[in-house]
């Protein structure tokens, strides 16, 4: 077996094995992204549901079209449009579509928990693209991805996520992901956005975006829901913009060859300055490149591909060309 | 009609010791307890007498739940009063109080009397209502308790939800004392606890969860304590969770303040860790949450040192459909008192924290005191003839489709539990026996 289970939920319980497994087949399935056509035959013959709660760029366009580069077909439900709005509940829509022969389900859901309910009732492998403020397993990956393309490892280094730590399912993916794969991960956000315990993690935390950036090698900027403000989470926009922005100013304690990533969109001006943002050592939209090969990577071992047979599969795609 | 149950292990609270005894009971009431009744009446041999072989077992005064939801009237598609005294039955309580938190909300003496009505036609085991504290358990308005009073209501609560209101609170306090009532007091400041779903800690941070802090409890007990001290009245702090809480019932204690509380057993059995073991599951979901190991170690230690007035299930049965669906989106509550006795074996008497008598006194003497219910929690000679006779040894696994309430929801599920229910008398009634409904 490729990866040894059934879905991929969180990062919490995914060995270090398991994620360097995905993150060198995205290594070799990411080649696909820059051929002339792209397709190979890998996944034919298998189903993948987009299931979103939730809206969504890049995390559902780019699992379709991992799913369709690999020749699986893809199918979107957007809940705005469906039986959801008829106040169908997720155990009747989940027996719905398993009953069409869909054998991943890609879901987003705004409750924490939601895809393990998903996954407990369905044969259908899951893979959670986001629940509530819990997890987002597969942009964990790819930031691990990202930053491991450009580093060449993990281990040893420092990242500093800075921002709304608590109700971020991404810094949680991050700080499991890059823990277990030895980089010494700093968080930095105001007390009342910090969640409590998360130093128990392993994670090293502080209210002083300053020490979380000295010396850092990358520095992860999460975007701020702006509506976390009106229920008093911090005082003004602009008191955090002044507080915890990251700009030019503060990047400069970093390493000489930081790189700046944030998962988007992005809040120019707020928790991210566009000059910055947009500037040398930003990877933000390397990250969204990634985002793909990863996708890739996890539907292709999620769907019972094996990395030996990965090789002849690529290479049966590029007959195609 | 002559029952003698013989020859089991008497625990009664009142003398405070348990020995070896035969409980004699005859037109409804404890006629005697001692050693060698049962042969002295020439067992079996009398014409209308039963002999139940207690040896090896247990034998307490039927066990008094002070907090349960029987969800009639409204909600009948979770929990009717036939089923839920049904699983009082099976569970070994002789007596329930019922919260007013039903459809419509009991708060005047029609509810009262609808639910002693209800209970007689169908009921299994006794049941006592709680009246409402405010009209429509909306915090605002006092309810008739004077009226609910005298239509039997043995206590007042608007359990679900807290007296927000500190005010309300204090006129409750002074108004139900004229009736020589209690306050029952869910302990909750809302706006700390607004949209939690578990306990806020590191649990909560690694599943996402919203967390419901301990303070949020704890704020609410200082309150009452306070209250109550500037009343004079009786408040009963129900379902406390944390340690702090505790610390703070340990110091009006030592005040001398009427101050009086409960824990359940499903947090003395389980921490906040098991939304996480369970993965998510929504039986782990229930009002006050599950704490900390921290807490649940200081929750022994309360029943220890005798701080712990009182074990009550909070006995929540919910229709699967509440509890099927997403984490956030499902219903709050365990039910319990199925699995209460094991519970208390296994986690109180196993762990070395409760004696019988101690159990006798948790679940049967303190709570029909709480109750104002004279003539039970007792085996004195008159009392009535409730009692539960419990096999410490057995074990058994909790299966929930075998429970006689309509709530399944139990994180239990699978477990193996100590200590069993096999006979449970209902004024001098046999309703339960060898584990069975009659």
């Amino acid at each position: 077996m490729p990866l040894d289970r059934k879905d991929v939920l969180t990062l919490e319980d995914m060995s270090a094995r398991e994620m360097e497994l995905i993150l060198d087949t995205a290594d070799s399935l990411k080649e696909i992204l820059g051929r002339d056509i792209k397709k190979v035959p890998t996944l034919r013959g298998r189903s993948v549901l987009t299931l979103f709660y939730e809206p969504s760029t890049r995390t559902r366009t780019s699992f379709e079209l991992a799913g369709k580069y690999m020749s699986a077909d893809t199918v979107n439900i957007a809940t705005q449009a469906s039986a959801v709005v008829k106040g169908e509940s997720l155990k009747d829509t989940a027996w719905t579509v398993e009953a069409m022969g869909i054998d991943c389900i890609v879901m987003r859901h705004p409750v924490s928990g939601a895809p393990h309910f998903l996954a407990r009732i369905c044969q259908a492998s899951v893979i959670n693209a986001g629940d509530g403020m819990h997890e987002h397993p597969t942009q964990g990956l790819l930031d691990m991805f990202t930053i491991r393309e450009r580093k060449g490892t993990l281990a040893g280094l420092k990242v500093a996520i800075i921002g709304d730590i608590l109700h971020s399912r991404v810094a949680r993916s991050n700080v499991w992901g890059l823990s277990k794969m030895g980089a010494e991960v700093w968080l930095a956000g105001p007390p009342t956005l910090m969640p409590p315990g998360i130093e128990r993690t392993g994670a090293k935390v502080t209210h002083r975006i300053e020490e979380a950036i000295e010396g850092a090698d990358v520095v992860m900027v999460l975007r701020l829901q702006l509506e976390r403000q009106k229920k008093g989470l911090f005082p003004t926009i602009r008191e955090y913009s002044r507080l915890f922005g990251v700009d030019r100013r503060r990047l400069a304690l970093a390493a000489d060859d930081f790189i700046l990533m944030h998962p988007g969109p992005m809040n120019r001006g707020v928790e991210i300055a566009s000059d910055v943002a947009d500037a040398d050592h930003s990877v933000i939209i390397d990250q969204v490149t990634n985002g793909v090969a990863v996708r890739m990577a996890v539907l292709y071992l999620l769907l019972g591909g094996s990395p030996a047979d990965m090789h002849r599969d690529l290479e049966a795609g590029g007959e195609g060309k | 009609m002559r029952l003698v149950i013989a020859g089991g292990l008497v625990a009664d609270p009142e003398a405070g010791k348990a020995e070896v005894a035969d409980v004699v009971i005859e037109d409804g009431r404890i006629k005697a307890v001692g050693p060698g009744l049962a042969g002295e009446a020439g067992a079996g041999t009398r014409k209308g007498e039963t002999v139940i072989d207690a040896a090896g077992k247990v034998v307490l005064p039927g066990l008094v739940d002070a907090h349960v939801h029987l969800r009639e009237p409204g909600q009948e598609h979770k929990e009717d009063i036939a089923s839920g005294t049904a699983a009082a039955a099976l569970g070994g309580f002789t007596s329930v109080a019922a919260m007013p938190n039903t459809d419509p909300v009991i708060d005047d003496r029609v509810g009262v009397e609808f639910v002693k009505e209800r209970a007689a036609a169908v009921g299994l085991v006794n049941v006592f209502p709680v009246g409402a504290v405010t009209k429509g358990r909306k915090g605002v308005e006092l309810a008739e308790m004077g009226e609910m009073a005298e239509a039997g209501a043995v206590a007042f609560s608007d359990d679900g939800r807290p007296v927000s209101s500190g005010e309300v609170m204090r006129l409750a306090l002074e108004y139900a004392g004229m009736f020589g009532r209690p306050i029952i007091s869910h302990c909750e400041d809302t706006d700390l606890s607004a949209g939690g779903v578990m306990h806020l800690g590191y649990w909560s941070t690694v599943l996402g969860l919203k967390g419901v802090p301990a303070a949020a409890e704890e704020v609410m007990v200082a309150r009452d304590i306070i209250l109550a001290r500037l009343t004079g009245g009786r408040v009963h702090l129900t379902h406390l969770s944390t340690a702090g809480s505790m610390e703070l019932v340990r110091r009006a204690k030592e005040e001398g303040l009427a101050v009086t509380c409960d824990i359940t057993p499903h947090h003395i059995a389980l921490t906040d860790e098991a939304v996480r073991t369970l993965d998510y599951d929504t039986s782990t979901k229930v009002n006050p949450p599950l704490r900390t190991e921290a807490d649940r170690e200081a929750l022994r230690l309360a029943v220890r040192e005798g701080l712990v007035d009182l074990i009550a299930t909070d006995h929540a049965p919910h229709h699967l459909d509440d509890k099927d669906v997403e984490y956030d989106h499902a219903a709050f509550g365990i039910s319990g008192l199925e699995t209460a006795v094991g519970l208390v074996v296994t986690h109180l008497v196993g762990g070395g924290h409760l004696d019988w008598v101690g159990v006798a006194r948790l679940m049967s003497a303190n709570p029909a005191r709480l109750l104002g219910l004279e003539d039970k929690g007792t085996l004195r000679p008159g009392a009535d003839a409730d009692v539960t006779v419990i096999d410490p040894e057995a074990e058994w696994t909790v299966d929930p489709e075998t429970f006689a309430s309509k709530g399944r929801n139990t994180p239990f599920a699978g477990l193996t539990l100590r200590g069993r229910v096999t006979e449970t008398i209902v004024g001098g009634r046999i309703v339960v026996r060898g584990g069975r409904l009659v």
